[in-house]
């Protein structure tokens, strides 16, 4: 068995990721134990050598995404798995990623912290650390799958996102989808939508700028490529004093991603040009909305629904447009508040927004919770 | 190899960014003498890797080669990375001992002991130069540095006697006073398998030198000279007798099965098992 | 068909875990819609565990059972701790080699030996839940024989296939007694 084929298959949802990303072109693998995470290793360990790839559990966490790195210079695509953790340790690593365009895929299969937490169990919290985790004035491509069909497509899409923009891009997964099996149906290799980095000329020799997503060369093809996480000019020189050097840099950097936010940002909307109440639900979360809404609806509520495929960058157009027509938007999550103030920040004024916010133990927002707060929100 | 060597070859037309004396000139030199010697025309069979220190600085950007200048010690990592999946390549990781053996100490031991083939050269200065001379696990008992004012108070670590017991095919330590035994080693080195590490001893006058009471980098590369035993003499004195010496020369060689050997005979196995 | 939830309950090492994505595999394979869960962690061998399996013809919205249709027990432990989330007249499935006392409740109750019958067909208890597999075909058709068997295959393959399969068959013809009091 090569990559999988057309059909459909019952799969956990890290299983998934991992198919997809073979079929992504995905053909590096490193990471570190760590629950709910481990599984995409495991199975990768597996997958990959019959592949002809490479799977390695490194020494931590710093060490897998510092593989990565090296791999995605070779030419080939590469990923890693982890958690809340282990996705702190790698912060430092992701902003060096974007600093010097380095395509990757990181999957954060969120787990309750603060800390260690409740390893075993879901939640939402590390949703602002994966746009905001590493230092410096960055900007994230965040995915987020909630079913483990998604797992699969979001997957694919995210390895093509990150050679697109020559960026990390994020799989912002949690414990209840990474863990749960669900039919998935996979399409045949040729109707995937891959996407393959640009390459540069044999005459290139500006692989960090000039144009908004340069060229990428690998190590070992005779471009004599200089990598640096300093700033650096188009030729990847250091420059570390230059002003304007660092502007350019980093403004372009943020740019590529800002300027085309709207392209990347991906929602599933129901019924938002008239509803009296709205819900702006993603991941697990996103999953008592569909049945609350049903209910709602038999009980006279106008209720409409935007559920983010993409957080970052965030999908501000759909949410105006919710609030444009809800008088309420509720947004449950499972953390004390994240995505809420997005959703003020894009619809506050236009809409009162309504956090519904659930922590611990893994036990994920009811669709019989979300409609009692429907109902009273209604009256 | 007949022709004259020169670094020029090898090196970008950019200025060189080490303070005037800095030890990171020799090995820079000894390296690329080796390659010369070598037969090495260019450097297109290599990619260096290096983290953040002055000696990070060595190959990148200056080497007309590929070059990845890492985050502060994952340079080992990123080496682990390219090396897996590109094993014809030739990967050298430069760096100084804060950035090996301090911040990315674990990466060290871990690669040491994969095997993985790599020759990493550590530019053991004693001291965190770049960011103004503050004490490294390298800096020897009671130095005075800026963040031990009173002396250090912790016992310096032999990082090429760590590479022997973690498990690397090579280990060798000379210092800039030994420039001819240097890039012979790096030339043996470059011709071997596996974990290939060799520690070179330098001078940071600036940021060491100075607060330790040397007049400049000729000083230290003198005192260098005087506290050098070879390893062979060494190995017959006792540890008390060793306290105030440089230990030079080869570590150990050795053919234990490198992890791109063993890496790839798993994928192929791996391809000749029937999914189930 | 609705939507029907099943919960899988018994103690750690029993597979009820596998138990639950066997159903899981077959009900996709007969084109249906499913999400199977499992109680992950804390809950380790000896203590109870838990699967859980969700089947509809129409998409699954949330993947976590409240209420189930079905109830399946292989532990007293497992019975007591799960029994409240039973649906009204939903359908209790009993391990009764094990389980001794049912407490009071309306559901249809069927038992069967499944411990027993595995262990002396089979000389092994771990068959119990290919025998309970079976049983739960034989009363509900939940998910049609075939692909039960083809599930069954493909999840457990090499050697030990055509015993389980066997132990399913056993299932299949086993005589459930139904409200056993």
């Amino acid at each position: 068995m090569k990559t999988a084929k057309q059909g459909v298959y019952f799969w956990q949802g890290s299983e998934a990721c991992a198919e997809a990303a073979i079929l992504a072109g995905c053909r590096f693998f490193a990471g570190y134990p760590i629950t709910p995470a481990s599984e995409i290793a495991e199975h990768l360990a597996k997958r990959l050598p019959q592949v002809d790839g490479i799977a390695i559990q490194m020494e931590d966490e710093i060490a897998s995404i510092g593989a990565v790195i090296g791999a995605s210079w070779t030419g080939a695509k590469a990923m890693t798995a982890t958690s809340g953790p282990g996705f702190s340790l790698m912060q430092e690593s992701i902003g060096y990623a974007f600093m010097t365009e380095t395509p990757l895929v990181i999957v954060d299969v969120q787990r309750a912290g603060p800390s260690t937490g409740q390893a075993t169990k879901c939640g939402q919290g590390d949703v602002m650390q994966s746009r905001w985790g590493t230092h410096g004035d960055y900007s994230a491509i965040v995915l987020s799958p909630n079913s483990v069909q998604e797992m699969f497509d979001l997957t694919v899409k995210a390895f093509n996102l990150a050679e697109e923009y020559r960026t990390p891009v994020i799989l912002l997964s949690d414990e209840v989808t990474a863990h749960m099996r669900e039919q998935v149906a996979v399409p045949s290799i040729e109707q995937i939508e891959i996407v393959n980095r640009k390459r540069p000329k044999p005459s290139d020799k500006a692989f960090f700028g000039l144009t908004e997503v340069p060229p990428m060369p690998a190590v070992g093809e005779g471009f004599n490529v200089a990598v640096t996480g300093s700033t650096h000019d188009e030729y990847g020189i250091r420059s570390t004093a230059d002003p304007l050097v660092h502007k350019r840099l980093v403004e372009r950097l943020n740019n590529k991603i800002q300027n085309h936010a709207e392209e990347i940002a991906h929602v599933e909307s129901y019924n938002t040009e008239n509803c009296k109440i709205g819900i702006v639900a993603y991941g697990c979360t996103s999953r008592a909305i569909y049945e609350a809404v049903e209910y709602a609806e038999t009980k006279g509520i106008k209720t409409g629904y935007v559920r983010l495929k993409t957080i970052w960058p965030f999908p501000e157009k759909p949410i105006k447009k919710l609030a444009e027509s809800a008088e309420k938007i509720l947004v449950p999550e499972m953390n004390l508040r994240q995505i809420f103030h997005e959703v003020k920040k894009v619809a506050e004024g236009t809409a009162k927004i309504i956090p519904i916010n659930k922590i611990g133990g893994g036990e994920l927002i009811t669709p019989e919770e979300l409609l009692d707060i429907i109902i009273k929100e209604a009256e | 190899m007949n022709e004259t060597f020169s670094v020029k070859k090898y090196l970008r037309n950019l200025k060189l960014p080490f303070c005037p004396g800095c030890g990171a000139f020799t090995v820079m030199n000894a390296f690329l003498k080796a390659v010369h010697e070598l037969g090495y025309e260019d450097l297109s069979s290599f990619v260096f890797c290096s983290g953040i220190g002055c000696s990070a600085w060595i190959p990148s950007p200056y080497f007309i080669a590929d070059s990845i200048h890492t985050l502060h010690g994952r340079s080992i990592p990123v080496a682990t990375g390219v090396k897996l999946m590109r094993p014809s390549l030739n990967v050298v990781v430069f760096g100084g001992d804060g950035d090996i053996v301090g911040i990315g100490l674990s990466h060290f031991i871990h690669a040491a002991r994969r095997n993985l083939d790599i020759l990493v050269i550590m530019v053991n200065n004693m001291v965190y130069g770049m960011t103004g001379g503050q004490v490294a696990p390298t800096t020897p008992f009671k130095a005075k540095t800026t963040t031990t004012p009173y002396g250090n108070f912790e016992q310096p670590l032999d990082a090429a006697n760590l590479a022997v017991v973690a498990g690397a095919n090579y280990v060798a330590r000379w210092t800039t006073a030994h420039q001819n035994e240097l890039k012979e080693a790096i030339k043996k080195a470059l011709c071997l398998n596996g974990f290939r590490f060799i520690e070179a001893i330098s001078q940071c006058p600036t940021a060491f030198g100075r607060r330790v009471g040397f007049k400049d980098a000729g000083e230290m590369v003198k005192w260098f000279k005087e506290k050098a035993i070879p390893i062979e003499q060494a190995k017959k004195l006792g540890e008390e007798d060793l306290t105030q010496k440089i230990i030079l020369g080869e570590f150990i060689q050795r053919k234990r099965q490198t992890l791109t050997e063993t890496v790839y005979s798993a994928i192929k196995e791996a391809s000749n098992v029937e999914e189930n | 068909m609705k939507k029907i939830e099943i919960r899988i309950s018994g103690l750690g090492g029993q597979g009820v875990v596998l138990t639950g994505q066997i159903l899981g595999k077959a009900a996709v394979y007969e084109g249906k819609n499913v999400v199977q869960t499992q109680s992950y962690g804390a809950e380790a061998r000896g203590t109870t565990a838990k699967s859980e399996v969700i089947i509809s013809e129409n998409k699954i919205g949330f993947p976590i059972v409240r209420k189930c249709d079905i109830l399946i027990a292989m532990s007293q432990e497992a019975l007591e701790k799960n029994l409240k989330d039973l649906k009204e007249n939903g359908i209790l499935l009993i391990d009764n080699s094990i389980i001794k006392i049912v407490p009071k409740t309306n559901a249809k109750i069927y038992a069967v030996p499944a411990t027993e019958i595995a262990e002396k067909n089979f000389g092994q208890k771990l068959y119990a839940n290919m025998v309970i597999l079976g049983a739960l075909t034989q009363i509900t058709n939940l998910v049609k024989e075939k692909f039960m068997e083809k599930a069954i295959k493909d999840s457990l393959p090499g050697k030990s296939t055509s015993i389980n399969l066997q132990a399913y068959k056993k299932g299949i013809e086993s005589v459930p007694t139904f409200n056993p009091r």
